[in-house]
């Protein structure tokens, strides 16, 4: 007796163990797999077509640049955007505002970080880009500028949520000491909780890259598809065409193992570098401001 | 003295309105985009449209498939990514040592939780749908949309086992418990509430997601439901991008419907994990 249970504790331990590790398994597979279908691109494909300014791949032109064009206007839009917003929102709930307006604020920014970005795109169809069109005498509203205002709209809640968290882990006695000091709320906020809570701040931002660079499907249906390096500064408000959206709306059409195939999950490596290299670097960050604070309020 | 500290209010005054007007620009379109879902979808909604089969290459009759689709994508994600997320929120939790491994293991899961979905998709081909020949399927699908899922999974999870006071775990040991039971029957029902509220909204999010399902399992018109999990399926999400995207002469009503009924399921999903957090934090009692 004494000893099934413990062989099914052992089996039990082992089985959590194993859980434990799947993590690191399921990243390793993931940057296999891609490895595997997408790194044979640099084999038959010509590095100075792959990084060519052409995407035309009917007649084998595989230029990534316009498509890492397209994602980093659209990010950058976004960012405008969602920065002063996101932490504008955030300061306003975590340092100003009384409960009851946080009771309707924070199911709401809840909501919007639920929203499937397909619901968004099929809005941005149907509303934004009509109403943008009419409103900058545009030729059409798929835009990257429309693109860039869903994913401000995406990207803003997690800046939220993690700016939040920021500002909550300010120790009270900072800003006590400010207020004692004679600061009013407002000086207190923007000259010490803020920049207390700066290296949270980063990672809120980065984090807010991150998405927006890896968003898919409503930056598919609104930037008007259009995979071209665009020249001047009219580039935000032309059509565009992400890495995402590439992906997304040709790899259902190509023949598996073709060069097309290859160089779409090239792409795929791309974006997998881009968001490790972003997530790794937030958690440094992060990492780093949290040592700090603990040597200096030790 | 006096002047600057009336200028100092005067200048907190207008900066406390001015992000007052910011937080409201940030949460009015959410208000908006729910109100005029609902206004232009309701008229949409009808037992047939959410029992019946598409007709007329879609443009009329129901949606069920969709329906149905998605539910079983669901279904099928909560099998494989509920029990190993929560076993490995409580290795993380209560087994794992603080070492190099470890941080090795909250990188991983942090990584995950960062990969684009799109990324996930072209993975799922790669691995389930052509290396283990399952081929575009609900079971290839709901594979993808597990691993991705996994990570939201384990950190609420995760926070929810920590939660739970050292306290708790200290006693039940002291009585004799093994580990194994300490968690089995003390930390496990203590951190339920937080767990749920966990996998629902990673439920949620895979509800609602296309790209990842787009090369894996979904298809755009099938004139039967799914029969076993190695068929393809039609699903809420990629039909409302296939109805706005590529049927023309669509009706603008269909669309509206469907995205209503999208968006019923995804904040469904989103009130009923409120309530759970906010029923166990009122009647928590430590």
């Amino acid at each position: 007796m004494e000893n099934t249970s413990q062989r099914s504790e052992w089996v039990i331990n082992l089985l959590i163990k194993v859980s434990g590790y799947s993590s690191i398994l399921f990243v390793t597979l993931i940057l296999i797999f891609l490895l595997r279908e997408g790194l044979p691109a640099l084999g038959v494909t010509p590095l100075s077509n792959l990084f060519g300014d052409r995407w035309y791949p009917i007649e084998s032109y595989f230029g990534i640049l316009p498509l890492l064009f397209g994602s980093l206007v659209v990010t950058l839009g976004a960012l405008l955007i969602a920065i002063p917003f996101g932490i504008g929102t955030s300061v306003f709930i975590s340092e100003i505002a009384p409960p009851w307006v946080n009771s309707v604020v924070k199911p709401l920014i809840e909501i919007l970080a639920g929203l499937p970005s397909v619901v968004l795109g099929f809005l941005g169809i149907q509303v934004a880009a009509p109403l943008f069109r009419e409103a900058f005498n545009l030729p059409t509203g798929l835009s990257a500028f429309t693109g860039a205002v869903l994913l401000a709209l995406i990207a803003t809640p997690t800046i939220v949520s993690i700016t939040e968290d920021a500002l909550n882990t300010v120790p009270p006695a900072y800003r006590q000491a400010a207020l004692a000091l004679g600061a009013t709320k407002w000086q207190t906020i923007w000259g010490v909780t803020v920049p207390a809570a700066r290296s949270g701040i980063l990672t809120a931002i980065m984090l807010g890259i991150g998405r927006s660079i890896g968003e898919t499907m409503a930056v598919m249906m609104v930037t008007g598809n259009a995979p071209v390096l665009p020249h001047g500064l009219n580039a935000l408000v032309m059509p565009v065409r992400t890495m995402t959206a590439t992906i997304a709306s040709e790899m259902g059409e190509v023949a598996n193992g073709s060069p097309h195939y290859q160089v779409l999950f090239f792409i795929g490596i791309v974006l997998f570098v881009i968001s490790l290299g972003i997530n790794i670097a937030a958690s440094w960050v992060s990492l780093r401001s949290k040592t700090r604070a603990e040597r200096v309020l030790s | 003295m006096e002047r600057s500290l009336t200028s100092a209010r005067i200048q907190q005054r207008i900066g406390f309105s001015l992000l007052g007007l910011v937080t409201f620009a940030t949460v009015l379109p959410v208000l908006l985009i729910i109100g005029f879902i609902i206004v232009k979808g309701a008229p949409a909604i009808s037992w047939e449209f959410l029992t019946a089969m598409p007709r007329n290459g879609m443009r009329d009759g129901g949606i069920l498939p969709a329906i149905i689709g998605t539910f079983y994508l669901t279904l099928g994600t909560a099998i494989f990514s509920v029990p190993l997320g929560i076993a490995a929120a409580i290795y993380i939790s209560e087994y794992a040592p603080d070492n190099f491994l470890t941080r090795l293991i909250r990188i991983a899961i942090i990584n995950l939780a960062g990969i684009p979905s799109v990324v996930y998709g072209l993975f799922g081909l790669g691995l389930f749908v052509l290396f283990l020949r399952l081929g575009t399927s609900i079971l290839a699908a709901s594979l993808t949309l597990s691993i991705m899922t996994l990570p939201v999974i384990i950190s609420t999870a995760e926070e929810a086992l920590r939660s739970v006071p050292q306290a708790f775990r200290t006693v039940s040991i002291s009585l004799g418990a093994t580990r194994w039971q300490t968690i089995w029957r003390i930390v496990l029902p203590q951190a339920m509430p937080g767990i749920i509220t966990g996998i629902i909204l990673g439920l949620e999010r895979a509800a609602g997601e296309t790209a990842p399902i787009l090369f894996t399992g979904a298809a755009f018109f099938l004139p039967r439901l799914p029969q076993s999990p190695f068929d393809a399926t039609m699903a809420l999400p990629y039909h409302i991008f296939v109805i706005s995207t590529s049927v023309p002469g669509m009706p603008i009503q269909i669309q509206y419907g469907t995205v209503l009924v999208l968006l019923v399921f995804v904040l469904g999903m989103n009130l009923i994990a409120t309530l759970i957090r906010q029923r166990a934090r009122a009647r928590r009692q430590w």
